[in-house]
């Protein structure tokens, strides 16, 4: 049986993780609404963007000079794979399905015989593919730094993806990230990023006939780099409200562990101070009754 | 005819402005232009310029650079990559913006060179007109 002191202090260290864990609850709650608020005001230009992109790349896309960026280079021999994640770990399993998703990716692409490259931004993704994938590496962006993400530090991601790019050092990109559903549920995605995609919108924006200026050919050229620095920016906001609403969630688990964890022992230290009592007291009436 | 129209501004990270206007001045890359109500559809990309709207509410002006606007007959809404009211802006905004076009100038390929400087030429007219 342990004895008392080392009991006394195993509730007094328990009780510190809860407030601990407690607090991080607390903090993650409040970075969780600033994070949800971040994405709901980049929504409207992300939504009109790609309503305007799709309907340009409807009426370009089939045409012979429409731009690398939308059309591909007419390969899918090298594969980029951006792999966003946290900086800061303790956030449940938010990381670890974000890498998992770009391994199983990885492992596929290998298998059927491409090249992959990997692009990592944050430093806990980076650790995670860093034992098996080191070798694919091409390089790191870090944002330890960086306390809100703002749209320069999408555009800084999105220079660098774009110089490879036109370098030629990759055909396909692929943007890892975790989508916000709500606080207890995070869905990891791959969305490609190059050659651009776009969802159909709603026939009626289609519908209207559009004059444009200069000509579409040289708006497309000018919007599809921001559209991957825009979504390469919506997808940094998803993780930033994904990695706080996950941490919430196992901050709130681990709060409730330790709460448990303290009754137990709360009971195990009581039933051995009786235990103790009752001892002492038998050694006394024993002692009296030789006499 | 109406008399106002719907009127957004939006950058990436907030929208800026949502309201019924008159008329809003487009610093349009080919060129200025003004849209009113019952505009025929159109959309052309941005040059860095000062976006003007005036409308029941008042007039306003705001410092935006790149992006596209979209204009129908119903509405206008613009696209702007950074945008700021004209009152918000600062030198030291300017600065990097202007430090970044230059430095794309230096890395742009030779048929690109004209509209990398067209760039910094802008920037530059309109840190004058901002008077900054």
């Amino acid at each position: 049986m342990p004895n008392l002191k080392d009991l006394k202090n195993r509730i007094a260290s328990v009780k510190s993780t809860r407030k601990i864990t407690k607090a991080m609850q607390m903090v993650a709650a409040a970075k969780l609404r600033r994070a949800q608020d971040a994405a709901e005001a980049s929504r409207p230009y992300a939504e009109r963007f790609n309503a305007v992109m799709a309907g340009l790349a409807a009426s370009v896309g089939g045409s012979d000079t429409a731009p690398r960026l939308l059309a591909g280079t007419g390969d899918d021999k090298v594969h980029l794979l951006v792999v966003m994640t946290a900086e800061r770990g303790l956030c449940g399993g938010f990381n670890s399905n974000i890498a998992k998703l770009a391994k199983v990716h990885a492992a596929k692409l290998l298998a059927q015989g491409k090249t992959v490259k990997i692009l990592t931004v944050g430093k806990k993704g980076r650790d995670q593919l860093k034992r098996e994938y080191a070798k694919y590496f091409v390089g790191h962006v870090d944002l330890t730094e960086v306390k809100r993400v703002g749209y320069a530090d999408a555009q800084g991601i999105a220079r660098d993806v774009l110089d490879r790019f036109d370098a030629g050092e990759f055909d396909v990109a692929t943007i890892f990230y975790s989508k916000f559903v709500n606080v207890v549920s995070q869905i990891p995605t791959a969305q490609q990023i190059i050659p651009a995609s776009f969802e159909q919108a709603e026939a009626d924006s289609a519908s209207l006939l559009y004059d444009y200026e200069p000509s579409e050919e040289a708006i497309l050229a000018d919007l599809l780099p921001r559209g991957v620095a825009t979504q390469i920016f919506s997808a940094l906001l998803e993780n930033g409200a994904s990695e706080q609403g996950a941490r919430m969630s196992a901050m709130d688990n681990a709060t409730r562990n330790a709460g448990e964890m303290i009754e137990k022992l709360t009971i195990e230290y009581n039933r051995s101070r009786q235990a103790v009592i009752t001892n002492e007291l038998i050694e006394i009436i024993s002692g009296a009754e030789a006499l | 005819m109406a008399e106002t129209m719907q009127f957004d501004l939006v950058s990436p990270e907030r929208r800026l402005a949502s309201m019924q206007v008159a008329q809003v001045q487009i610093p349009g890359a080919d060129g200025d232009l003004t849209a009113m109500p019952d505009h025929a559809p159109l959309i052309t990309t941005l040059r860095p310029g000062v976006l003007r709207v005036s409308g029941p509410q008042g007039d306003a002006a705001y410092v935006v650079t790149g992006g596209f606007a979209e204009i129908s007959p119903e509405g206008t809404s613009v696209l702007a990559e950074k945008a700021m009211p004209v009152a918000e802006a600062t030198a030291a905004d300017f600065d990097a913006l202007i430090g970044l076009a230059v430095e794309a100038v230096a890395k742009a390929p030779v048929d690109g060179r004209d509209a990398a400087d067209k760039l910094v030429a802008d920037l530059q007219a309109l840190r004058v007109e901002v008077g900054v």
